[in-house]
């Protein structure tokens, strides 16, 4: 143990810790691309929003560094604590926190500003690894599956009462973590299901929803073994879908106000709002269709530079390596992605501790979230869900709780041997 | 306490991240290689297409001199979205504009797009693009958009210099190269020249954010092109015989078109009442237009090539070459001409009987070119009345009558030489003769001419049987000079008659009716008309050319209810030939007595 305490560098996992380097720094050259003014030509300029990025990862891997640092042990125990302190901070920016754009998310410290929220998913994640390394813990009982709706729920809630719907959505990528716990795989297929038939009934109508439903059920009932019982449940399942389809169109018509259903239609892509949403997708998708196969080149964006994408360098960070990348580069990231995500799983899958292994799948959930929801958001296969790019779109606190959630996982996986 | 059985469920986890990078990559591919409508937004978005007006190209006379130059002028656009918290009252004085003309501007600019620039004033002066130029900051929105506006620094000529103008919507439809706003030749050579004179427009193309900013040009301009000015023209016409013709016929209608018969150059192409061509330019044009346009005495229309007269007596010498032509006239052919009995047309004139052709000529006989006239309607050669009339008539139109002449201007008017099956639909087939139509004879009835015409068959005459499409540009840009462009016509008359004729007409200018008006050392060759006019007065008419030998000027002149061809038309013509032929005019009483007269 002594000699290991004084390697902490020889035991990091150094594949994770440079494919997070290399997001980093792909991520700060785009938001320089993306903001790139000519009277601020330095990367470095502290005026302009690539120079405070720079900022911003400095103190990320110093924080980074002090995890590292930090005895693998106290993260395990203080993991409730930490929940805990965040869950009042979270309601703390409720009471004294000031509101950017529409969401009252933000403690004003100086000229920065902090997003409790970002931390919220670190913290919570903690606290659910804990709680399903503890004893007695059997994902088929009903008790043991309110405690973490309980532990997901109320930052959720407490997030959607800042009128952040995206940060509070992240909550349910859990479900992942959940199901390698032992959750039924059926859950999963139903969380698809639900989600899948709600948006494309809302967008298509009910009925080829329904008759999507039908070919599907027709094909299983061809392919499955014919007894009374498989029947039987097809026939019921069949019939559950269509009711949900149609409570899902009834709420949709009858219950919610014209003004949400608007919106709701133009985050849909049913209804044209230039001004609104609408606007915000088709510029992005015009951003990075002109991308083309090599892009045009670096810092030769013009949709992005322009201001014609809204949030360029935030949630729509994704348009600049679209831009002036184009396929190839954004293929790029992608990959780096992916492989980001399978590594974070590889490794959890390697750790002796249920803690770190359940914490792993966690981080690599709740990045898996931000990766579909924001990349697909820009290239208009999901609602714009105004939720970061990890470690690719500008902010401080987003940068900040990303890092520590990774690093967190470094050191635990970093000392997965001289836990037991 | 790692459960194995449920180990295995990390490859279902895996697989559903690979599963949703590759949809994002399929995704992806269509967006960015597939589908290229998304480049075409994204150039919609940034890229502005700003057009830069060529000037147009200039205009000399054959000497040299310049007659239509460019001048500047600006307009002032708007692009509505970009118009903010502008302080409308100072723009409004600036512009010289009221408030309610502000807001309908703005209105009709909205109406067209809130986006893209629509023209807010056109053509402002320099004088107010002066005050407005310091001050354009304050008004963000607005931007001007320099043009050039045709000016004339010898105003003459309109007619055949034509006019231009804002392109219509007709024109837009047809032609891709004009956008809305563009400026087209409207009559004249600024319209049968415009794709010489018009140049080629260029784009700059510049990028602009997302508020409409410029912030730069696209590619540092690689795909900009410069507008190219127009090529200049080099004209046929001599501007000091003009400008001395225009003179002349201040005052009186018609018009005089002199033409260098050895090349079909016209030299002088005026039609009077005229007008200052500055009043078609610019903001004034429409108001101007239409001024001119409700003028009684018609200065719009372009009498050289538009108006049709009787040739009267002028048409003389054709009649007489068909019959030399026919082998129905000779040289030594005498007629009567005794009183009234003699001839169905009476004779105005006192003079020998009986006469040659030589003499009636130039004594300008009625009588005898009746004869003429008659022996070629019932020559015994052909068949009847009517076929001897379609010979006729070809011979006429070969000498450049009855069809237009094929210039180089637009809105030529082909004169009239009526057609025989005419004559069948008034009277019946088989049942008109020479005593019908004998007014032919001698240039009256049916017969109408243009001026252009009437100096081409001066021309002709000139030529001894010949002319060239006459044509008003010599060169086009620097050395183009069109040739071949302006065909040899041969009339269907032997060249040795033209030499009867011509003798006839030098006769008139030494002996005959125009023998007050000889010009000291130029032998001039012509013949005067004055054709009845049933709306009244005769109109006076001239047709020469000089010197006899060596010809190297034609005219012709027509001066509208003004009598005699003798009066005004001849005086005029050889004051021309004088001009064109000395460089001055010794003349001056007679050069006063025209110029001066005044017949409307």
């Amino acid at each position: 143990m002594a000699r290991e305490r004084n390697n902490v560098f020889s035991n990091i996992d150094w594949t994770l810790t440079i494919l997070y380097l290399v997001l980093v720094l792909i991520g700060w050259l785009n938001i320089y691309a993306a903001v790139y003014n000519e009277d601020h030509k330095s990367i470095l300029d502290i005026s302009q929003s690539y120079g405070r990025q720079m900022v911003w990862i400095a103190t990320s891997l110093f924080l980074g560094l002090v995890i590292l640092l930090t005895d693998a042990r106290f993260f395990s125990t203080f993991a409730y604590v930490i929940y805990g302190l965040v869950i009042l901070s979270l309601v703390a920016v409720l009471v004294a926190g000031s509101e950017v754009s529409g969401s009252k998310s933000w403690f004003q410290i100086g000229g920065f500003g902090l997003q409790p929220a970002e931390f919220g998913k670190f913290a919570t994640n903690l606290a659910i690894a804990r709680f399903f390394s503890g004893q007695h813990v059997n994902i088929k009982e009903f008790r043991t599956r309110i405690t973490p709706l309980v532990l997901l729920g109320i930052p959720a809630l407490l997030i959607l009462l800042q009128n952040d719907t995206g940060s509070a959505l992240v909550y349910s990528s859990f479900i992942l973590v959940l199901y390698r716990l032992g959750l039924s795989g059926n859950f999963l297929l139903a969380g698809v299901f639900v989600v899948f038939a709600a948006l494309s009934t809302l967008m298509v109508g009910p009925l080829y929803v329904i008759g999507l439903l039908a070919v599907l059920a027709g094909l299983l009932f061809a392919f499955m073994k014919r007894n009374r019982r498989n029947i039987l449940n097809l026939a019921g399942l069949l019939l559950l879908g269509i009711a949900f389809i149609y409570t899902v169109e009834y709420a949709f018509e009858k219950v919610l106000e014209p003004h949400q259903k608007t919106r709701i239609n133009v985050l849909l892509g049913k209804e044209q709002d230039l001004r609104g949403a609408g606007y915000n997708v088709n510029q992005s998708k015009i951003a990075i269709g002109s991308g083309g196969f090599f892009g045009k080149g670096y810092l030769n964006g013009t949709q992005t530079k322009y201001n014609f994408v809204p949030e360029q360098s935030t949630d729509f960070i994704f348009c600049t390596v679209g831009e002036e990348w184009g396929f190839l580069g954004s293929m790029v990231v992608i990959a780096l992605f992916l492989a980001f995500l399978i590594r974070i799983v590889n490794l959890a899958e390697r750790q002796r501790s249920d803690f770190s292994r359940i914490y792993g799948y966690g981080v690599a959930a709740i990045l898996f979230f931000h990766f579909m929801i924001n990349i697909g958001m820009t290239i208009g296969l999901v609602p714009v869900i105004g939720i970061p790019l990890p470690f690719f779109s500008y902010g401080g606190s987003s940068l900040w709780a990303f890092t520590i959630l990774v690093f967190i996982f470094i050191k635990q996986d970093a000392n997965r041997n001289a836990l037991l | 306490m790692a459960n194995h059985s449920l180990s295995s469920r990390r490859q279902t986890i895996v697989a559903i991240f690979v599963a949703v990078g590759l949809i994002f990559l399929g995704r992806l591919f269509y967006l960015q290689v597939i589908d290229d409508s998304y480049e075409l937004s994204a150039n919609n978005n940034v890229l502005r297409y700003v057009t830069q007006y060529p000037a147009r190209g200039l205009i000399y006379d054959r000497n040299g001199e310049l007659l239509v130059y460019n001048e500047a002028v600006y307009d002032l656009m708007v692009i509505p979205r970009q118009v903010k918290d502008i302080d409308t009252a100072e723009f409004c004085r600036l512009l010289g504009i009221s408030h309610e003309g502000f807001a309908t501007r703005m209105i009709k600019a909205r109406e067209y797009s809130r986006f893209k620039p629509s023209l807010f004033e056109k053509q402002i002066s320099k004088e107010t693009f002066g005050y407005l130029e310091e001050k354009m900051y304050r008004f963000p929105g607005f931007f001007v958009q320099p043009r050039t506006l045709r000016k004339y620094p010898r105003p003459m000529a309109a007619h055949l210099l034509g006019y231009v103008g804002e392109v219509n919507q007709s024109v837009i439809d047809k032609d891709p190269y004009y956008k809305s706003g563009d400026y087209i030749g409207i009559s004249g050579i600024e319209k049968s020249y415009e794709e010489i004179l018009r140049g080629k427009k260029g784009i700059k193309i510049r990028m602009v954010d997302v508020h409409n900013r410029e912030v730069g040009s696209f590619q540092d301009g690689l795909y900009d092109t410069l507008a190219v000015m127009g090529n200049d023209l080099h004209l046929t016409i001599d501007g000091a015989l003009q400008e001395y013709g225009e003179l002349l016929m201040q005052g009186k209608m018609g018009s005089v078109v002199a033409i260098e018969p050895s090349s079909g150059e016209i030299l002088a192409f005026l039609s009077s009442p005229t007008y200052d061509p500055n009043l078609l330019v610019g903001r004034v044009r429409s108001k101007n237009f239409s001024m001119l346009n409700q003028d009684p005495v018609k200065p719009l229309l372009n009498r050289a090539m538009m108006g049709q007269y009787p040739p009267g007596s002028t048409f003389k010498m054709v009649n007489d070459l068909v019959g030399l032509q026919e082998g129905v006239l000779g040289t030594r052919t005498f007629y009567s001409c005794q009183g009234p009995g003699s001839s169905p047309i009476r004779c105005t004139h006192n003079h020998q009987s009986p006469l040659d052709v030589y003499v009636a000529i130039q004594q300008s006989c009625n009588p005898f070119h009746w004869h003429v006239y008659r022996s070629i309607l019932s020559n015994p050669a052909r068949k009847n009345v009517r076929e001897n009339y379609v010979a006729w008539r070809n011979h006429v139109m070969s000498m450049g009558f009855g069809h237009k002449l094929g210039t180089d201007l637009q809105f030529e008017l082909s004169g009239s030489v009526p057609e025989a099956s005419r004559f069948d639909a008034i009277y019946g087939k088989g049942r008109w003769n020479a005593m019908t139509v004998r007014s032919l004879s001698i240039g009256q009835g049916e017969i109408l001419v243009t001026p252009l015409q009437l100096a081409n068959s001066a021309v002709v005459m000139a030529n001894r049987g010949h002319y060239y499409v006459p044509h008003v540009v010599k060169t086009v840009g620097e050395n183009d000079t069109q040739s071949g462009r302006f065909k040899k016509v041969v009339s269907s008359i032997d060249p040795k008659h033209y030499e009867v004729v011509v003798e006839g007409m030098r006769q008139v200018a030494t002996m005959g009716t125009a023998r007050w008006y000889q010009v000291e050392d130029i032998s001039m060759c012509g013949k005067t008309g004055t054709a009845e006019n049933p709306h009244g007065k005769d109109h006076s008419l001239f047709m020469a050319f000089a010197p006899a030998d060596n010809p190297v000027i034609a005219i012709g002149v027509i001066v509208e209810n003004s009598g005699f061809g003798s009066t005004w038309a001849l005086p005029i013509a050889s004051l021309m030939i004088e001009k064109y032929i000395k460089g001055e005019v010794s003349r001056k009483d007679i050069e006063e007595r025209m110029m001066n007269g005044k017949i409307f």
